[in-house]
């Protein structure tokens, strides 16, 4: 099964991107684009500086994105470390905001089964209700994919409930043929939503990327009808790009994967310029970054 | 968690401020612009709203007559005798000149001819210019692209062009004529002179002498006049194969010389091993790019048996995203069919299609209620001897067929009168090359389709015309070697 995997021509793809970003989305729908985007928006902190008071400033941004702007959304998710789960799970009880954590040995994912799974584990028990794994990269290259495919489908049991994303670290893969293969076997392996990037490597997520993922993930609909989700993450950082990204997934996938349950960013500073966006709609004129609450 | 769904686009229309399109248009002549002999004239529609543009002048064997008069005296007196470089110089001042004026180009020519301004703004006008800069750089080393030959003009040209890409036509009639020395009496299509009137103004802006370039608009009757005038050296068609015909009988035993590129019935092959999606964005490309008025049209589908399911679920999948309607708003893929008459022909052959009994797809769309409106179809399982897969429609009708071999598809794609195009699709490169030897076609794509570039030669086998257009083969077309 995990041997026949989709062919991707390069060239194509890239067109194909192209076509999408000369889409011009304005008015209402700009409008209800952008705040899709936000609702969509994982928002994201993950570095070794990160302590409790970090924490605490991003989940309070999580429901308060601009509260000068009425009837904005709150954002998807907070994603952190496992060591903060259970303090984000505390803050953001009742409001609607899902808490993902990172787990398996996150970034680079360099360690034994047991750990990573411990990893998942711990985050699991602190109340997490997403899992953001990392897939061996270095399996893959090697052509283990039956490994990869095995460690995916211990982690996601041992997730429960709790829905499993899984990170291929595309910037990592060299060719989009292995960002193919690898989201068939992430998907075959029980995953929930496949995600690009850990945003440590460059590049992380590009529209091609994700337009590779977003047409396995529909083949896997059209075989199976399950749907899988979809979370670019890393390197989209402006309104326009998250826009064109959702005119992908609309083209792609269709509207019903335009919803969060099925589509996130994963991203920290793409909220503000979503932000500063609906306040050039709301008023015709720029704001200063200084109107828009950093975190 | 919000259910988003029925996120539809606010139109977004290209401004049309910046373009000024007079109410009435007249022959350009030596160098000015003229009325026509008879005081006729004859109206151009935009086929998306049905309002008339303008009014054209209508030229008569007489306007004909002068118009080749001013091209002789031109060629004679100071454009056969110009250096290769000083003809490159104007060459090159045309080329920056439609540059500069893209925008206006792209708005006119989708007003005309109702196809899509992402098309018009990203495919025809940079192809335009694109076009007039590559031969501009051949004026003065003609003698380098034929070694050992003396490269000499031909003298003057009657060059007879299309509607479905009318300015881009034009440019690649002009601009190798031109860079080879010689002048040019050109009549654009009926239904599409607009963009060729503004060429002629932009020409007159360049500074080119007078008569290098004469532009006279008007109906097969004016066709007609260029073909029998016997002051003409050469003629330089594109259009039907049916017109072309004429064309060779009435040329015959004269010392005209002859290009023809005319229809096709390109055969886009799928294997079972092409990278599926991609392919699907191909077939789209090579069918509804243009609403189908394209001679290299991809119009029959051959996909191998053990993917035609998977395929076609795509294919229905990705043309229900396709958006059809204003050709002047930015996110419109398949615009307006190009007249009244075309969309008749085009509506004859789905009429045809159904009478066969054939499975038809189209997607669920309001088509507008005024102008010429035709939706991207399918048909399935269509019969190697069905009159949809052996005639060109020229329109957004594809018809496909499955296949099982590679001998076989190649033995049904040959199995055409025409052979201007086909497209292959396979992740394979030996297979790619297998084909593109066997397919008797000017031009075979492999996995991509419609891809244009000047330095590229165009051209067709058997009914699909003779002569180059583009790349050194082209410059053939309008060269003397001795």
């Amino acid at each position: 099964m995990l041997e026949h995997f989709k062919p991707v021509d390069q060239t194509a793809i890239e067109e194909r991107c192209a076509r999408i970003r000369t889409r011009s989305i304005k008015k209402g729908a700009k409008i209800e684009g952008l705040k899709m985007a936000l609702g969509m928006i994982d928002l994201t902190t993950l570095e070794g500086k990160d302590t409790p008071g970090k924490v605490t400033q991003l989940c309070y941004k999580a429901t308060h994105l601009h509260d000068e702007l009425p009837n904005l959304p709150h954002v998807a998710a907070v994603c952190v470390y496992p060591t903060f789960v259970e303090q984000a799970v505390s803050l953001l009880k009742g409001s609607g905001v899902k808490v993902a954590s990172v787990a398996t040995g996150f970034p680079a994912g360099q360690t034994s089964r047991e750990v990573k799974l411990a990893d998942v584990k711990m985050a699991v028990d602190a109340g997490a209700d997403e899992v953001d794994m990392v897939i061996s990269r270095g399996e893959f290259l090697k052509g283990n994919h039956q490994f990869v495919f095995n460690e995916i489908a211990a982690v996601k049991e041992t997730c429960g409930d709790a829905r499993l994303k899984v990170i291929l670290e595309t910037g990592e893969l060299g060719t989009l043929d292995n960002v193919a293969k690898a989201s068939q076997i992430a998907i075959q392996a029980g995953a929930d939503f496949i995600k690009t990037s850990t945003g440590k490597i460059k590049p992380a997520a590009t529209m091609e990327v994700t337009l590779v993922m977003l047409e396995v993930i529909r083949d896997h609909y059209f075989e199976t009808g399950r749907m899988v989700g979809m979370k670019p993450a890393g390197g989209i950082s402006n309104a326009k790009l998250a826009l064109h990204y959702l005119v992908m997934v609309k083209e792609i996938l269709g509207e019903a994967w335009l919803d969060n349950h099925w589509f996130r960013f994963g991203a920290s500073s793409l909220a503000n310029d979503l932000i500063l966006q609906l306040m050039k709609q709301e008023t015709g004129v720029y704001q200063s970054g200084n109107y828009i609450a950093l975190d | 968690m919000g259910n988003q769904t029925n996120w539809n686009w606010d139109p977004a229309p290209e401004s049309t401020d910046h373009v000024k399109i007079k109410e009435q248009y007249q022959l350009f002549i030596g160098g000015r612009f003229v009325k026509p002999a008879n005081g006729e004239y004859f109206e151009t529609v935009n086929p998306a709203n049905e309002k008339v543009l303008a009014k054209v002048a209508l030229a008569d064997a007489a306007d004909v007559d002068k118009a080749v008069k001013a091209a002789r005296k031109a060629y004679s007196n100071v454009w056969s005798k110009m250096s290769g470089a000083e003809r490159g110089k104007y060459i090159f001042r045309l080329a920056r000149l439609i540059q500069e004026r893209a925008r206006e180009f792209a708005v006119i020519e989708s007003l005309d001819g109702g196809k899509p301004i992402r098309e018009s703004r990203d495919v025809d006008i940079p192809l335009v210019s694109a076009h007039f800069f590559y031969h501009a750089g051949w004026a003065d080393k003609l003698e380098y692209a034929f070694p050992n030959k003396k490269p000499s003009p031909i003298g003057v040209v009657g060059q007879i062009i299309p509607w479905n890409f009318p300015l881009l036509m034009a440019a690649w009639k002009i601009a190798p004529a031109l860079a080879c020395g010689n002048t040019v009496v050109l009549k654009p299509a009926e239904s599409t002179p607009l963009t060729a009137l503004k060429l002629a103004e932009v020409i007159k802006d360049a500074g080119f002498p007078d008569g290098v370039v004469n532009i006279v608009t008007g109906d097969g009757g004016t066709g007609e006049a260029i073909v029998n005038h016997p002051g003409i050296d050469k003629i330089a068609f594109t259009g039907s194969t049916e017109v072309g015909k004429k064309i060779i009988r009435a040329t015959a035993g004269t010392n005209k010389k002859l290009t023809l590129e005319l229809g096709g019935k390109a055969a886009n092959i799928v294997f079972e091993d092409a990278a599926l999606d991609q392919a699907v964005d191909g077939i789209v490309e090579g069918i509804y790019f243009n609403q189908g008025h394209v001679c290299c049209a991809g119009s029959r589908l051959f996909v191998q048996e053990g993917i035609a399911e998977k395929l076609f679920r795509r294919l229905k999948h990705r043309i229900n995203q396709l958006i059809v309607g204003d050709p002047l708003d930015k996110n419109t893929d398949i615009g307006a069919i190009n007249s009244k008459g075309q969309l008749k022909t085009i509506q004859a052959y789905i009429k045809q299609g159904k009478k066969e009994g054939l499975e038809m797809f189209q997607p669920e769309i309001a088509l507008p209620k005024k102008g010429y409106w035709c939706a991207p179809t399918l048909f399935f399982d269509v019969a190697q001897s069905s009159v949809l897969a052996k005639e060109e429609i020229f329109g957004p009708v594809l018809a496909i067929q499955t296949f099982r071999t590679v001998d076989e598809v190649i033995a049904k794609a040959n199995n055409t009168p025409y052979g201007l195009s086909a497209g292959v699709w396979t992740d394979k490169g030996s297979k790619v090359f297998n084909l593109t030897s066997q397919l008797k076609a000017g031009v075979v794509w492999a996995n991509t389709y419609n891809k244009f570039d000047p330095t590229s030669p165009f051209g067709g086998y058997k009914e699909s015309g003779f002569g180059r257009e583009g790349g050194v083969h082209g410059l053939e077309a309008y060269l003397n070697l001795n």
